[in-house]
C-alpha cells in the first residue's frame, strides 16, 4: 500500500532514520540534497578511512533504500522545482533550523494551505517552538538535556556519553511513527498535518524510573557505573560482570520473573558445584528486590561472579539459552555478525556498493511481516544518483538538466 | 467510559503486554484514541507493578510509580489465563479485536493456544504483533530477555565508558525498551492501513535485539571497514574539541560543551574571557585541540566550575556555542522547553493521587495525543469490558467472576 507514496527527505543526520523506516515500509523516499551533497556526508567515519561524500558510514547506515537527487532550494529556479516536487509528494521530512524554510517561502504553512493532504515532519534539536528552539545542538548537548546522560557513568566520575549519536535516532524513529499516525488520519479524513519532533523530547521520552523516583521520593537517580540503582531501597546491584574473555551483563531481578531465571542459573551453578547452600535454600519465589539487604546481595554476587569468571561469553550464552537464564554477553561487532540467532533468522544481508567495488553487510530487516517484504534492497544513494530519473519524471528534458547543472541548481 | 476521540478511535487492541516495551508500543495507539485492553492477572502481575518506587514507600500492585508512569490511557482486564474458564473469554476478546499484541517470552502465547494460526481462525483479518527480546522463532526464542541484557548483546556498551575502565551500561538501564516500540508502531500502522484497504491481516514479528542494532549500525559498518573493534573514548569526539561534560558549581552539577568549528572556538574563547587562546598554537585547529585535549579540558573545567550549568548554557548558547545542562530527573521535569511539549501529563490516579504520567514523544498539529485516563488499577475495567464492550450478561459475568476467572 505504501509503495504508492512518495516522501521528500531533506533531513541531515538529525533525521535520517525517519525516512529509512518509511522506506523499509515501502514508501518511495527521495533524499533531496544540496548540489555537491548534504554537509553531513563530510563527517566521518568513512569507508576505508578515506574521506569522500559517497563513503560516509552514517549516510550508509540510515539512507539505504532511498533515492537521491540534488537541488539548491535557495535559488529561485530551485525553489520552483521544489514546489513541483512537493506537489507530487505525500510526505516532506526536514531538519532545518526552525524558520529557515519559511524564510525561503517553502515552509509548512504555505504548502499546507495548497496541499491539504501533505504530511510534513520537522525534526529539530528542541522542537519548532519554545525557548530553546534556536539553541545550538550536538548529540552530547541534547542527550544531556534529555536526562539520559546524567544517569550514565561511574558513581564518582562525570556523566559519560554514548559515543555514537543517539538523539537523532530517537527523533528519527519518532518522526516515522508520527508520519504513520498522520498518514492513518489522512486516509480517513483526507487531511495532512505537521509532525513536530524534538530530539530532546524524543530522547527524554524513556528514562526508566527516574521521573517517578523523583516525584515519589524526591530522590534523583544517579550514576552507578556497573551497578543499577532505583530498584532496591538498600542496595545497588551489579550489572556488569567480568568473564573469561570479556563481560557479561546480568541482573538479580525479584518477583516471579526473577525467580524463574535465577533458579535456572543456580541449578546450572549447582551442576558445576558452584552454588552455595545459602543460594540453594533461598526462597526465590518470595525474594524481594525492594527490601533485599546488602549482606544477602553479597552472598549472591560472590559465587555468581566467580561462576561467570570461569567461562567465556560464548559458553555462558550457550548455557543460558539451554536453561533459560537471562544474561547478556557484551557482543563485539564481529560477535554480532557471527551471532547464531541473527544468522538463523537471516538478519544480515549483503548489499552491493558498485562504487566501492565491494559489498557491505547490513541488517536485512528490522520489521518482519508474514505478508510484506520489508527487506533492505539498495544502498544509500550517491550524490545526485537519481537526478535524471526523478527530474525526467517531472517533465525535464536532457537539455533542462544540463542547464540546471550549469546553474548549479542540481 | 468517556468517548475516545483521536486518530485511532474505534480501533480495538487486545494486549498481552509486559514490562516497558508493551505499554510503550501500545501508547502510540492508546494516546491517539484506540481502545487498548491490557490483559493482566493478580496471580502474576506485571513485573513493573512490583517494581519500586512505590507511593509512600508502600509496595502494592497499584502503587508502583514505574508502572503507573508508562500506562496512561490503557484499560486493564484481570483474567486468569490458567483458569479453564478463561479460554472462552479470550476467544470472544480475539473476535472483538482488530489487533492482538504480545511481548512475552515466546511459548507463553502458544501454550494458551493463541498462536497466529489459531487467532486467524477466530478473526480471519486479525493483525498479530509479537515483540519479544530475540524474535518469536530462532535459537534464542526461549531466552528470557530484559532491556538490561539486550543493551550489551546488541553491543551498545562498546561505545560507553573510558578506554582503561570497564564498559558501562546505559544509565537508563533498559535503554533498548524504547527502540523496538517505535519500529513496531510504524509497522502496525502500515499493517492496519493494508487491512483497511484489502481486508488482509498479517503477523508482525519484531525482535528487540534486532531493532536495537539499528542504534549502533554506524559502529558496525566502521568495523566492517577497518576490521578494528570499537574502543571506548569517554566523552571525546573525533569531530569536536572541547567536547564533553564539565563540572559546574553545585553538588553533582554538570554541563556539556561542543566546539566543532573555528567560529565556535573563537566565540568560546571570548565567552570564557580568554580571547588569546584562539592564537595559542596548542589549540589553533581542531586537530591541535584534539591532540592537546587533556590540557584543553582542564582550562574548560576551570571556567565552568564557577558557574551553574544553567549559566554556562545561557552564556555559550548566546554566543552560538552548543552547550547544555546535564539534566537530572528534577531538571527534566522542570525544563522550560520540555514543559511546552506535552511530554508529561499530570493526572489523578485512583490510588496514588496526583501523579505525573508519561505523555507524548512528538507533536501532531491537528490530532495531538490526549491524556484520556490515568494508568489503570489491576483489573479496573474488567466489568466494563465484559459487559459493555463484549455484551456479556451481568449474570454470566457474575458467575465467571465467582469461579475466579477474572482474577
Amino acid at each position: 500500500m505504501l509503495n504508492r507514496l512518495r516522501a521528500l527527505d531533506l533531513t541531515d543526520d538529525k533525521g535520517f532514520l525517519c525516512g529509512k523506516i518509511l522506506a523499509d515500509l515501502g514508501v518511495n523516499v527521495i533524499k533531496v540534497e544540496k548540489p555537491g551533497g548534504d554537509p553531513s556526508r563530510a563527517i566521518g567515519p568513512f569507508w576505508g578511512g578515506v574521506p569522500g561524500p559517497d563513503r560516509n558510514l552514517y549516510w550508509f547506515a540510515y539512507n539505504s533504500d532511498k533515492k537521491g537527487i540534488t537541488l539548491d532550494i535557495e535559488k529561485p529556479r530551485g525553489r520552483r522545482i521544489f514546489e513541483k516536487l512537493v506537489a507530487a509528494a505525500d510526505f516532506v521530512l526536514e531538519s532545518y533550523p526552525p524558520g529557515y524554510l519559511d524564510k525561503l517561502g517553502l515552509g509548512y504553512d504555505r504548502f499546507h494551505g495548497i496541499y491539504k493532504k501533505l504530511i510534513w515532519a520537522s525534526i529539530t534539536p528542541f522542537g519548532a517552538g519554545g525557548p530553546y528552539r534556536h539553541f545550538k545542538d550536538s548529540d552530547i548537548v541534547v542527550m544531556g538535556l534529555s536526562g539520559t546522560l546524567y544517569q550514565t557513568g561511574e558513581a564518582d566520575g562525570p556523566p559519560v556519553h554514548i559515543s555514537l549519536p543517539q538523539a537523532c535516532l530517537h527523533a528519527g524513529a519518532d518522526a516515522a511513527v508520527g508520519c504513520m499516525v498522520a498518514y492513518y488520519h489522512r486516509e480517513t479524513t483526507g487531511l495532512g498535518q505537521r509532525v513536530d519532533v524534538s530530539m530532546q523530547q524524543s530522547a527524554a521520552w524513556f528514562q526508566a524510573n527516574a521521573i517517578p523516583s523523583y516525584e515519589l521520593n524526591g530522590s534523583i537517580l544517579k550514576r552507578a557505573g556497573a551497578f543499577r540503582t532505583g530498584v532496591s531501597s538498600q542496595v545497588a546491584q551489579r550489572q556488569v560482570w567480568p568473564c573469561r574473555d570479556g563481560y557479561i551483563f546480568f541482573n538479580v531481578i525479584g518477583g516471579r520473573t526473577g525467580a524463574k531465571t535465577l533458579s535456572a542459573l543456580i541449578a546450572w551453578m549447582d551442576e558445576e558445584r558452584m552454588a552455595t547452600d545459602f543460594m540453594l535454600h533461598l526462597d526465590w519465589d518470595n525474594f524481594d528486590m525492594f527490601t533485599v539487604t546488602g549482606d544477602v546481595m553479597d552472598r549472591i554476587s560472590g559465587p555468581v561472579g566467580e561462576f561467570f569468571r570461569r567461562y567465556t561469553r560464548k559458553e555462558l550464552l550457550a548455557g543460558a539459552v539451554r536453561r533459560g537464564v537471562s544474561i547478556g554477553p557484551l557482543s563485539g561487532m564481529q560477535d554480532l555478525l557471527d551471532d547464531e540467532c541473527l544468522n538463523a533468522r537471516s538478519y544480515w544481508t549483503q548489499i552491493e556498493h558498485p562504487e566501492l567495488g565491494t559489498s557491505i553487510t547490513y541488517p536485512k530487516e528490522y520489521i518482519r511481516s508474514s505478508l510484506m517484504d520489508y527487506s533492505t534492497r539498495s544502498p544509500a544513494p550517491l550524490v545526485g544518483e537519481h537526478n535524471e530519473e526523478i527530474y525526467k519524471e517531472l517533465g525535464f528534458t536532457n537539455k533542462d538538466l544540463q542547464s540546471l547543472k550549469k546553474e548549479a541548481i542540481i | 467510559m468517556e468517548k475516545r476521540e483521536g486518530v485511532f478511535s474505534g480501533l480495538k487492541i487486545l494486549a498481552f503486554a509486559w514490562a516497558v516495551v508493551g505499554p510503550l508500543t501500545m501508547k502510540f495507539f492508546a494516546d491517539h484514541g484506540a481502545t487498548v485492553i491490557r490483559v493482566e492477572t493478580s496471580h502474576r502481575p506485571c513485573t513493573m507493578r512490583s517494581s519500586a518506587p512505590y507511593k509512600d514507600n508502600q509496595p502494592g500492585v497499584n502503587r508502583g510509580g514505574y508502572f503507573t508512569y508508562y500506562n496512561a490511557n490503557i484499560l486493564s482486564l484481570a483474567l486468569n489465563m490458567n483458569h479453564p474458564g478463561a479460554a472462552a473469554v479470550v476467544r470472544r476478546l480475539v473476535t472483538w479485536s482488530d489487533v492482538f499484541f504480545e511481548n512475552y517470552t515466546p511459548g507463553v502465547i502458544e501454550r494458551w493456544g493463541l498462536d497466529y494460526e489459531s487467532l486467524k481462525k477466530l478473526r480471519p483479518d486479525i493483525i498479530m504483533l509479537r515483540q519479544s527480546g530475540y524474535g518469536s522463532w530462532g535459537p534464542y526464542k526461549n531466552l528470557p530477555a530484559f532491556g538490561m541484557v539486550l543493551v550489551p548483546i546488541a553491543g551498545l556498551p562498546n561505545f560507553i565508558g573510558w578506554p582503561s575502565k570497564e564498559p558501562l551500561p546505559v544509565g537508563v538501564s533498559a535503554y533498548t525498551d524504547c527502540i523496538s516500540p517505535r519500529f513496531a508502531a510504524a509497522a502496525l500502522i502500515a499493517a492496519l492501513d493494508h487491512r483497511n484497504k484489502t481486508g488482509e491481516g498479517q503477523l508482525l514479528d519484531l525482535s528487540q535485539f534486532e531493532t536495537a542494532i539499528s542504534f549502533i549500525l554506524p559502529g558496525l559498518l566502521e568495523y566492517e571497514s577497518t576490521g578494528k573493534e570499537p574502543e571506548r573514548i569517554g566523552n571525546s569526539s573525533p569531530h569536536a574539541a572541547p567536547h564533553g561534560v564539565y563540572r559546574c558549581q553545585g553538588d553533582d552539577r554538570w554541563c556539556t560543551i561542543t566546539v566543532s568549528t573555528a567560529e565556535e572556538w573563537r566565540a568560546f574563547c571570548d565567552v570564557i574571557g580568554k580571547p588569546g587562546l584562539v592564537k595559542d598554537p596548542r589549540f589553533s585547529t581542531l586537530e591541535k585541540r584534539r591532540e592537546n585535549e587533556a590540557e584543553l579540558n582542564k582550562i574548560v573545567g576551570a571556567w565552568t566550575v564557577d558557574f551553574s550549568p544553567e549559566e554556562v548554557m545561557a552564556r555559550l548558547q548566546k554566543a552560538g556555542v552548543p552547550s547544555g545542562v546535564v539534566s537530572n530527573a528534577a531538571d527534566v521535569l522542570h525544563d522550560p522547553q520540555l514543559r511546552q511539549r506535552n511530554i508529561f501529563w499530570p493526572m489523578q490516579h485512583a490510588e496514588m493521587g496526583d501523579f505525573t504520567h508519561l505523555g507524548e514523544s512528538f507533536q501532531l498539529s491537528e490530532t495531538p495525543a490526549q491524556p484520556y485516563s490515568p494508568a489503570p488499577l489491576l483489573g479496573e475495567h474488567t466489568e466494563q469490558i465484559m459487559t459493555e464492550m463484549l455484551g456479556m450478561s451481568d449474570e454470566e459475568f457474575v458467575t465467571l467472576m465467582r469461579e475466579g476467572v477474572f482474577e
